[in-house]
């Protein structure tokens, strides 16, 4: 078994070290900071965290305001609620003054499981990568959301960081990998196809490529977690090596990650690509193993598309 | 206590401000003279008598910050901005025109001077909020001074604002209701009742005052008390009159988002004259 890591909960951690360095970090969240672990933060540095009550517009309102006067903001919440109920105040008050508020949202996808549909975003990758202005990052473990999160930090501008609520395996190790901003990684390579995945998917994909190469299929695969400025020069070699991709993501594929690979695909190196992705429905209750085993998420899943796409190849 | 001089300074720039108001929304042939003129006296007194604010350096750090929530009055802001000497008052006449800085409603990015962009209803509040939280933190004595509408009221998240405004105790905060009960579809009354405004605001617990919107006097009164607040936010619900200033376009609805004629700014030019010829006159 892996080693498992909650990206909330680096993103807790990391927290807490930026406001050790640096007096201008300030926290807000609408009542869920236990959740989120922002509390964490708010334990150690109380003058710096404001928690806005049940109130996801005001939150990132006031987010804005405090980066107006130079404060660095993090502004927290389920990822459902703070990109879907704050989307205009996300444009018009953060994006379109592009000022220095990061949306560090956990809770996102269908592994939220129990709490079911209302809960569970799948949207706010599609929704957050189309305002102008904004990055849009998906750790594909905790070492990576932890390194993002000082990344965002320490880079002016709106970020959105779409973080889990469970706990997932790792994939990096803290001491020899290094984030960097617009950039994918190779994590693995080969010459017949391209799986490129974000988040969760990133662990998975690696599984099967493995399971793969038992049957004679070597694939690359790509970890692509700076969806929002997106590494095109990566996308576009490995498609030229392998003339074929899947794409993978914990999300719908109506304009996330697998739109995001197409729209550099099809200007570009026109390969076949197959999305692998929740197939615009809702989510519901559930475990998050069974939600991700009945939407095909997982090491079969990515590999009857990888099997699907060499046919169109 | 404003001296006769001081006040006749912030009526003769309430003047000219409602000059370029007119002009530059006919030149533009768009924009929001009704509502621009309903606040002009309110932004003159800001601009004129009572904040410290530094044309010359508009990032001064020990600036007061004004937010204009009800973003379509930009033209009542821009022509203050202008006399205050910001930019020229001849770069008024490129309002709406691609490439402007003068964009429809204030983006911040375009202009110095512009603290906040705004434009969608309901979002300034939060943002000043926001600010005064950051000032707080800094511990430092700018305040901030904004202006919504009233029809602004009836969105939601103003009163998330309100109620987090007096949470955090933001005493360093004024604004005014820009009361001047019309919206685009009809009266605010008729269109979503906002009444009583004071025993909502004093419910969430700010500090209430009620004034005329264009007695300069009371709007001075009403932030020398605001200024002496301690523990609450500071809302002063200034009733106006929409278009006010020139005699046809006053409580008119269809000047919310319409210029005036060429032949109309004839008229409202000759009741501006008066106006400030009176202004020469002792009060």
């Amino acid at each position: 078994m892996p080693d498992l890591a909650g990206t909330r909960d680096y993103y807790g951690k990391t927290l807490v070290d930026l406001g050790a360095e640096n007096p201008d970090i300030v926290v807000l969240d609408a009542d869920l900071s236990g959740s989120t672990r922002t509390s964490k933060f708010a334990a150690a540095y109380p003058d710096r965290f404001f928690n806005a009550g049940i109130a996801e517009q005001n939150c990132i309102g006031m987010a804005a305001g405090l980066a107006n006067v130079g404060k660095v903001v993090f502004a927290s919440s389920f990822a459902m609620f703070i990109t879907g109920r704050a989307w205009e105040q996300i444009r018009n008050s953060v994006a379109y003054a592009a000022l220095n508020v990061k949306i560090a949202a956990t809770h996102a996808g269908i592994t939220v499981g129990e709490d079911g549909a209302s809960h569970q975003a799948l949207e706010d990758i599609t929704i957050m990568r189309a305002i102008p202005e904004m990055s849009v990052l998906v750790p594909a473990d905790a070492i990576e959301a932890g390194q993002m999160i000082r990344l965002a930090a320490e880079t002016p501008g709106p970020f959105y960081i779409r973080m889990s609520r469970g706990n997932t395996p790792l994939v990096f190790n803290d001491s020899d990998y290094k984030f960097e901003y617009g950039k994918s990684q190779v994590l693995m390579d080969g010459s017949d196809v391209s799986i490129i995945a974000s988040g969760i998917m990133v662990y998975i994909a690696l599984e099967a490529a493995k399971e793969l190469k038992n049957e004679n299929i070597n694939a690359t695969v790509v970890n692509l977690s700076s969806i929002k400025p997106i590494d095109s020069k990566t996308i576009i070699d490995v498609a030229k090596k392998t003339g074929a991709i899947v794409t993978a993501e914990e999300h719908t594929v109506y304009g996330g990650v697998g739109s995001a690979v197409a729209e550099v695909i099809c200007q570009n190196c026109p390969v076949p690509i197959e999305m692998l992705g929740i197939q615009g429905v809702f989510g519901e209750s559930g475990k998050p193993d069974e939600l991700l085993e009945k939407h095909h998420l997982n090491v079969n899943g990515i590999k009857d598309k990888v099997k699907k796409v060499l046919k169109r190849k | 206590m404003i001296t006769k001089t001081e006040l006749h300074e912030v009526m003769h720039k309430a003047c000219l401000i409602r000059r370029h108001i007119l002009e530059m929304t006919l030149a533009a042939k768009s924009g929001h003279p009704g509502g621009s003129l309903s606040m002009t006296d309110i932004i003159s007194t800001l601009y004129f008598y009572w904040m410290d604010i530094d044309s010359t350096n508009p990032t001064w750090a020990e600036r007061d910050y004004f937010v204009l929530a009800k973003g379509h009055a930009s033209p009542a802001l821009y022509a203050a901005m202008a006399e205050k000497g910001f930019f020229p008052t001849k770069y008024l006449r490129s309002l709406r025109q691609i490439g402007t800085g003068l964009q429809g409603h204030p983006d911040k990015r375009r202009l110095p001077g512009i603290e906040m962009s705004t434009g969608s209803l309901g979002q300034g509040l939060s943002v000043m909020v926001g600010m005064c939280l950051g000032l707080n933190l800094e511990k430092k004595k700018n305040r901030v001074y904004g202006v919504l509408g009233d029809g602004e009221c009836q969105e939601g998240q103003v009163w998330e604002a309100v109620m987090s405004a007096a949470h955090y105790n933001c005493s360093n905060l004024t604004i005014f209701i820009d009361k001047n009960k019309l919206q685009i579809d009809g009266t605010t009354d008729e269109i979503m009742g906002i009444d009583p405004l004071d025993k909502k605001f004093e419910s969430y617990g700010w500090n209430v005052q009620t004034i005329d919107g264009h007695n300069i006097l009371e709007i001075v009164t009403a932030l020398e008390q605001a200024d002496k607040e301690t523990s609450k936010p500071s809302v002063i619900i200034a009733n106006t009159v929409k278009g006010k200033g020139i005699s046809f376009m006053e409580h008119q609805l269809c000047f919310h988002g319409s210029p005036c004629t060429e032949e109309e700014l004839v008229i409202a030019e000759d009741e501006i004259k008066l106006a400030l010829g009176e202004l020469t006159c002792p009060i």
